[in-house]
């Protein structure tokens, strides 16, 4: 390993990608504009849950308590059989009509099926069996929960299309070939392509996590230095996954679609978006071997429950060891053209 | 004199396609060597070979007498037929990594003074000229200052001016006492800047020579040209070959004074006549019946 061939390559690398404006942009833009959609989205009363069509004057609302139930949007109807189809199509979890005393549910929509026991529920008289108890702590907002996620999806883009996509994109157009006639070894630009990315990478999520936490202020139970180190090794991983797919790939289409087919079932069963609890075990395996999942949960647990190092030790050992196999099949893997 | 460069029966298959077919070459040092051919008759696969850049599917190349090792790589500098250079990073930085991936460097201001790079040698590389994207490949082959310099078409799609210009750059490569090997498709640059050639076609070397002994060992006779329009239909001249063009008529002769009488004789205008020397393009249409560039 020379050294000095390894930091021409870097500062070059560098340059490339801080001068490219578009790509830069929407390196900090997306996630951004993720988080911050997914926080308005989910804030206050911004959130209904279900629709329910209700037929007639709305004066004959006052009757039921059930019609200030929070989270349910009424929806005022005067045509019964069009919102009737409504209802089938599930467009409306229910329709009822105040002064019939008489509602419809779709028997197939498990959201009518709640609403029904809801409305039969508010309205009972008798003492209720269950009394009701507050969770303690500070409640974790949707926009908490999924904003670990996003911070590693958007990761997982960079490192996956920043590595894999551009080294291709390099040998199609022969920039490659022009490298290997020189004294360069591919363990020098390799090394260049991953450090390069990897502190890239790791100073965009800073920007993204420190300048969406000015606005929505995210919880903090744990240490940022445990989560730097989480990240840091999550991006490792991934950008050695990158590897692998550039390694002998010589069409960029063909790169594309081997990065997409990777990075979506990685979004999926990593529960970016929701959580995994109780989907098929089969899948809740298959997770595992997934290195998102590991970055995610470890950061999850740092951030929310004040996990430490030690706790998440094992999320850490397993994006250790899939970084290592990696690193090797991509290196093993490699041909310049 | 021993060869600086040195080929062996090269031979390049790519799944039934025999690029290259037998190769016997041997480039003396400080000569510059010129390869010849129309697209596609494996010009550029035998360059690579040359280079290290493509495996031989048999034969041998050797550089100094020895297979060639990493002493080749840090020796040469190599200007491929295409070559792209990253986005977003200027002539001048280009310069400055290619640089550093050998022990010694030329200094940029000796690159930029050499290949005339000054007017844009800070601008990104994607809004060069073409003719100024070659000086700049150029440079950087001659980053480490080669021993050996191999151009793969150095000139393709250059207009003429540029194509001038650049014939100017390798003249002051050569008088610095470089080895060059070039390939082109163009026999008038073949005949400017090369010492020898080779004529390739389908993969093998057809003749082999200086260019002024390939000519004279092939023609003895010179050409007349006149537009075909000065000529009654049909051309009645029958002592010479004649070469009917699309507008104009060539005529071949050893004996320019008898075949000009006979044109007067005829009552031919001579007002339009030029007479010229035959070329490497005539060479390579007696050698394989074909047009060079068809
Ligand atoms: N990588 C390759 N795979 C298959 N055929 C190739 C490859 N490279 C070159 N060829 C074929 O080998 C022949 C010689 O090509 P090339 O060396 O590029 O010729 P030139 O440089 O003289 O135009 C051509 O028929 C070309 O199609
Ligand atoms: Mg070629």
């Amino acid at each position: 390993m020379n050294w000095r061939r390894f930091w021409a390559v870097f500062v070059c690398r560098n340059r490339e990608f801080l001068r490219d404006r578009s790509t830069l942009t929407w390196n900090l833009l997306f996630p951004v504009s993720l988080i911050a959609g997914f926080a308005f989205a989910f804030s206050g009363s911004g959130l209904d849950l279900y629709k329910v069509g209700v037929l007639g004057n709305t004066n004959h609302w006052q009757g039921s308590a059930f019609f200030s139930t929070r989270y349910i949007h009424f929806i005022p109807v005067t045509d019964r059989s069009i919102a009737l189809s409504k209802v089938e199509r599930h467009q409306l979890d229910m329709l009822i009509d105040p002064t019939g005393r008489r509602y419809w549910i779709n028997d197939e929509a498990p959201k009518g099926y709640v609403l029904e026991q809801m409305l039969r529920g508010v309205d009972a008289t008798t003492t209720p069996i269950f009394s009701k108890q507050t969770v303690s702590g500070r409640g974790i907002r949707y926009v908490d929960w999924v904003m670990p996620g996003v911070l590693a999806m958007n990761m997982m883009f960079g490192c996956l299309f920043g590595v894999g996509y551009v080294i291709v994109r390099y040998r199609k157009n022969g920039m490659l070939k022009r490298l290997k006639a020189t004294p360069l070894t591919p363990l020098e630009f390799l090394a260049a392509q991953v450090t390069s990315r990897l502190w890239l990478t790791l100073a965009t999520t800073i920007v993204v996590f420190a300048g969406t936490d000015q606005f929505i202020v995210f919880p903090m139970h744990g240490s940022y230095l445990d989560l730097f180190v989480v990240f840091a090794t999550g991006a490792i991983s991934l950008i050695s996954l990158g590897l692998i797919v550039a390694a002998r790939t010589t069409s960029e289409e063909l790169a594309a679609g081997l990065l997409n087919l990777l990075s979506w079932p990685m979004t999926f069963l990593s529960g970016v978006w929701f959580s995994l609890e109780g989907v098929h075990p089969f899948l809740q395996q298959c997770a595992q071997l997934v290195p998102l999942t590991h970055i995610i949960d470890a950061a999850r647990a740092i951030m929310m429950d004040g996990a430490g190092l030690g706790d998440i030790s094992g999320h850490l050992l397993a994006l250790m060891v899939m970084s290592l196999g990696f690193m090797a099949a991509g290196a093993w893997l490699f041909r310049w053209e | 004199m021993t060869a600086l460069l040195e080929t062996c029966r090269l031979v390049k298959h790519f799944h039934g396609v025999q690029a290259v077919d037998g190769i016997d070459l041997a480039i003396p040092p400080g000569c510059c060597f010129g390869l010849l051919g129309p697209n596609g008759a494996g010009k550029t696969t035998t360059v690579e070979m040359l280079e290290g850049i493509q495996k031989p599917t048999s034969g041998t190349v050797r550089y100094r007498g020895e297979p060639l090792g990493p002493r080749f790589r840090q020796d040469i500098g190599i200007m491929f037929q295409s070559t792209a250079l990253q986005d977003h990073v200027t002539g001048r930085e280009n310069l400055w990594m290619f640089g550093n991936f050998y022990p010694r460097a030329l200094p940029v201001a000796e690159l930029v003074e050499t290949c005339a790079l000054g007017e844009f040698l800070d601008r990104d590389t994607r809004k060069l000229s073409g003719g100024q994207r070659q000086r700049l490949l150029l440079a950087i082959a001659l980053v480490n200052d080669p021993e050996l310099l191999f151009l793969d078409e150095p000139t393709t799609g250059l207009d003429p001016q540029a194509r001038r210009n650049f014939w100017e750059l390798i003249h002051r490569i050569k008088a610095r006492g470089k080895t060059v090997l070039l390939t082109t498709h163009y026999m008038e640059e073949a005949y400017h800047l090369c010492d020898e050639i080779a004529i390739m076609d389908h993969g093998r070397i057809i003749a082999q020579g200086t260019p002024r002994a390939l000519l004279a060992a092939h023609f003895d006779d010179v050409v007349l040209q006149l537009p075909l329009a000065d000529f009654p239909n049909p051309i009645p001249l029958s002592s010479h070959t004649v070469i009917q063009g699309r507008d104009t008529v060539e005529i071949l002769t050893r004996d320019v004074n008898t075949a000009i009488e006979e044109l007067l004789a005829r009552n031919i205008s001579l007002a339009r006549l030029q007479i010229r020397p035959r070329t490497l393009e005539d060479l390579f249409l007696e050698l394989t019946g074909r047009e060079l560039r068809s």
